[in-house]
């Protein structure tokens, strides 16, 4: 059986009447289930589901594309968030109802495409088909009256032949009982053959996907002009493997973050300050080489090196600061990435000074590239580069949790010594200044990073960080090319035209009558026109002059 | 010269608009005349009065061409033998000529191209292809709406479509021009691509021709209610193809529609690898060009399955064109997640 039993074009399966129930053993259990999962109604039901199962996933935040959209739902619907919880409703398409879904139809899929694979081998080899007895009642169907004198049937289905041969049909000679010679033709086998990679071509994605994936990592990096990085595992700030990684794929490289340049719209007043080019000049340090090679990472531009691929995928500033104990020992001092919160990247940032002595110091602020003051007293930005750069800093002693990473600091345990709750307001700074922590806890300095330039120019005084997400994954190629094996599956079985044709001469009262017919097998607007060619070009070879 | 061409644009945009709006009230007083059944006012017709069932084999003698012709062969000196052509005579009546259809028509030409001219010089204005918003988007979208619906007449006459073709890009040329009209600003990094280009460019060709297609199958519908004697008073419904026909005619355009949205979801998935660093992440607007991927591959399989072809076929085309439509307004506007270029 070549196609499913309710496929359109197979033959209704036959009504015996015959109840089975009662002899229906085990295999005979199998063997309906099978038929039935393989059946096109059963499939055409899976993919609808498979549609609808696919909605979810956009109305509720998931974890693998919105972590945070996750947390704040959970905070906004507290009772609701852990019932879609149990549904795995954050996790739609990894959950066991939407993978049940998937893995059915592909099952169904092969099924399908196993038998029909099989006899389409066999109907590649096979010659086309039985010339039919009445031609009168298939498509296209003409007839040409020849005269007398000319009844060479034989030679007229020669010629016939060799017109379908030259357009690429497989032909067949028949002679019938009585005496009409007869070519059976067919075309478009591609048809078939495409339609069979489109549906081999999906599984061929799905598996490339589910196995390749597991083999692939992706981590990211927070870099900060100046800074390097080597591909170790220690070095990344997250990282997530896949099931089957190995570290010793990790290829030794490193990178230095040159310059980071940003461009910004400065023309059109309805965009002043829009970004419009990101660059991340960079130097890279492979195979041991001492020389590095400068190369760029853009938006739009990864780099490739060692395997793997490096996005940029955000930026902000990193203001140096260096913080002096109650003792006057330099405590701290490094950049510190400050996670932009608008497009004129007013900044959030932490900081967690554990070797602060006597007390230890933690501290959480603002970074304004450009402050302007607000009505409040407090500050904004009104444009994303360094115009008038202002740290505001909430200085905190006693002990930080230092397990939460370098982005959260949770206020438990903290006293406020600088702040709105403090009898010292919040700490400001511009770039080179510095101020004295109240009650003799220490200071804080806000370094500028180009102190040599000209006065006023504080344009190179903040350093920027890029993070970077670099990724390796061994599947993709392989994922591209059964992509484009779909694709190209999906054209050839859509608009290549299967169809039969057949040229019959039959003598008839000292003349012949040529017939012409020709069948479509699927979907096929142009039959009508081919069978009405072939009679033509025949008609000119045999060197007719048609009356019509 | 950028605030000239902006202006230009829109005002071309506006003038547009109206003679779309004219062609639109041309085209639906079309089908209420014909409706009416006014035989007299749709114009002088070639002759219709073939009765399918008389598959007459007449045409055969009665012919013009050559000297030596007889039925019977023989051999001619230049020409080789005469022979004689039966073929059965199609049943499919010469197509009516309406009036009023014919200049709803034209106008609809004309205001395409007025609109055609408000989409080049928009992208003028800025440099770069317009439909990075969602203002841009509905611009040219509707423009290559129309451009297909225009040139599919070439293939096959679909004018019966025009009411609903014009009506449906009024509403978004409108919609998109009142609601969504953003000014022209420089485009934003992640976008600058040439996948920009081909990726959203075949998407909107992909919408065209799901656009066609529901639009067959709503009058499918129609014509099979038609049949089953339910659609009371649309008896415009008589002079469209039959429902059979528009079937196959919505299948051959959908099918396009399928090819061109695969290609989409192949190309974006290439960007998003390049952009973003992973090919697939179930964003919002990428499950829901999967979930319409996957509708309209139900309807390529409902078509060959025994019992689903006619109005439940149709129906999943409607429901396919619904998500489509859903996809670029709901999800656009509402749904969180990495597309968010509407520009508002």
């Amino acid at each position: 059986m070549s196609r499913p039993s309710d496929h359109y074009d197979s033959a209704p399966a036959k009504r015996d009447g015959a109840i089975a129930g009662p002899s229906l053993g085990p295999i005979g259990y199998a063997r309906f289930f099978w038929r039935q999962l393989t059946s096109m109604r059963t499939a055409l039901f899976l993919l609808l589901l498979l549609a609808i199962a696919a909605v979810p996933g956009s109305l509720v935040p998931q974890r693998s594309s919105d972590p945070n959209g996750v947390v704040q739902y959970t905070r906004d619907n507290p009772t609701l968030a852990p019932i879609v919880d149990a549904v795995q409703g954050f996790d739609v398409y990894t959950s066991v109802w939407f993978s049940a879904i998937y893995l059915l139809l592909f099952v169904s899929l092969i099924g399908c495409v196993i038998p029909r694979t099989a006899h389409h081998f066999k109907a590649l080899r096979a010659a086309p088909p039985k010339t039919p007895a009445r031609l009168d009642r298939l498509e296209g169907y003409a007839s040409v009256e020849v005269g007398a004198g000319e009844s060479d049937a034989a030679a007229a289905i020669d010629s016939a032949r060799d017109i379908l041969r030259r357009s690429g049909y497989r032909v067949q000679l028949f002679e019938g009982q009585g005496g009409d010679f007869s070519v059976s033709a067919e075309r478009g086998y591609l048809r078939e053959t495409g339609n069979l990679v489109f549906h081999t071509a999906l599984i061929g994605v799905l598996i490339s996907v589910g196995i390749g994936g597991s083999f692939g990592y992706s981590g990211q990096k927070v870099i900060v002009e100046g800074d390097s990085f080597s591909n170790v595992l220690l070095s990344y700030e997250s990282f997530l493997p896949g099931r089957f990684f190995d570290d010793s794929v990790l290829e030794p490289y490193r990178l230095t973050l040159d310059d980071f340049d940003v461009e910004y719209e400065q023309q059109n007043r309805n965009a002043y300050g829009q970004p419009i080019d990101f660059t991340a000049g960079v130097t890279t340090f492979q195979g041991g080489a001492e020389a590095g090679v400068e190369r760029e990472i853009k938006v739009n531009a990864p780099l490739s090196i060692g395997g793997n691929e490096i996005y940029l995928l955000g930026n902000g500033y990193a203001p140096v600061i260096t913080v002096r104990d109650g003792n006057g020992d330099v405590a701290f001092s490094q950049a510190v990435p400050f996670l932009p919160q608008d497009a004129n990247l007013t900044s959030l940032g932490v900081l967690k000074v554990p070797d602060a002595l006597p007390e230890q110091l933690s501290m959480r602020g603002f970074f304004y590239p450009s402050a302007v003051p607000l009505d409040t007293g407090a500050f904004t930005s009104n444009y994303p580069d360094l115009v008038n750069p202002v740290l505001s800093l909430q200085v905190y002693t006693g002990e930080p949790r230092l397990d939460d990473g370098v982005y959260a600091l949770d206020l438990d345990g903290l006293t406020e010594i600088a702040g709105r709750t403090a009898a010292t307001p919040s700490i400001e700074l511009r770039p080179g200044e510095t101020a004295d922590l109240p009650g003799g806890a220490g200071s804080i300095t806000f370094e500028n990073a180009a102190p040599a330039s000209a006065a006023g120019d504080l344009e190179q005084s903040v350093p920027r960080f890029a993070s970077l997400d670099i990724h390796r994954d061994p599947s993709q190629g392989w994922v591209l090319l059964f992509a484009i094996l779909v694709l190209a599956g999906l054209l050839t079985s859509l608009f290549i035209p299967r169809r039969r044709v057949w040229v019959k001469a039959i003598d008839s009262d000292g003349g012949l009558r040529l017939e012409y017919a020709g069948l479509a097998r699927g979907e096929d607007p142009g039959l009508e026109r081919a069978v009405r060619d072939i009679q033509q070009r025949h008609a000119q070879r045999l060197g007719l002059r048609v009356n019509e | 010269m950028t605030e000239q061409f902006v202006s230009a644009s829109l005002v071309a945009i506006w003038s547009a608009m109206g003679v779309y709006t004219v062609a639109f009230i041309l085209f639906t007083l079309d089908l209420a005349k014909r409706s009416a059944g006014d035989a007299e006012s749709a114009g002088s017709t070639a002759d219709s009065s073939s009765t399918a069932e008389s598959l007459a084999f007449e045409r055969a003698a009665a012919s013009e061409s050559s000297s030596g012709r007889s039925i019977g062969g023989q051999l001619g000196n230049a020409g080789g033998i005469t022979a004689t052509l039966v073929r059965p005579v199609e049943d499919s009546p010469a197509p009516k000529v309406y009036r009023l259809e014919r200049v709803a028509f034209a106008l609809t030409g004309l205001a395409w191209l007025v609109h055609v001219a408000a989409v080049l010089l928009r992208g003028f204005a800025q440099g770069y292809v317009p439909w990075a918003n969602m203002f841009e988007f509905s611009l040219t979208s509707s423009a290559i709406i129309v451009g297909v619906f225009l040139f599919m007449q070439f293939w096959q006459n679909l004018r019966f479509l025009g009411a609903y073709i014009s009506g449906f890009a009024l509403i978004v040329l409108g919609v998109g021009t009142v609601n969504f009209y953003v000014d022209v600003v420089p485009l934003a990094v992640p976008l600058q691509s040439f996948w920009l280009v081909i990726h959203v460019f075949v998407a909107v060709l992909g919408t065209a021709f799901f656009a066609l297609g529901a639009g067959l199958s709503i009058t499918q519908l129609l014509q099979s209610r038609a049949a089953a004697g339910r659609a009371v008073g649309l008896r415009f419904l008589q002079t469209i193809p039959s429902a059979d026909k528009l079937e196959t005619l919505a299948y051959r355009v959908i099918v396009v529609g399928f090819v061109f949205w695969t290609f989409t979801l192949i190309a974006g998935a290439v960007w998003a690898e390049r952009a973003w660093g992973r090919y697939w992440g179930w964003d919002t607007k990428e499950v829901w060009t999967f979930i319409i991927w996957t509708i309209f591959a139900g309807y390529i399989h409902a078509r060959a399955t025994r019992g689903w072809r006619g109005s439940r076929s149709a129906w999943l085309a409607i429901i396919g064109f619904g998500a489509v439509m859903f996809n670029f307004t709901v999800v656009n506007l509402f749904f969180k997640g990495l597309h968010a270029y509407s520009g508002l």
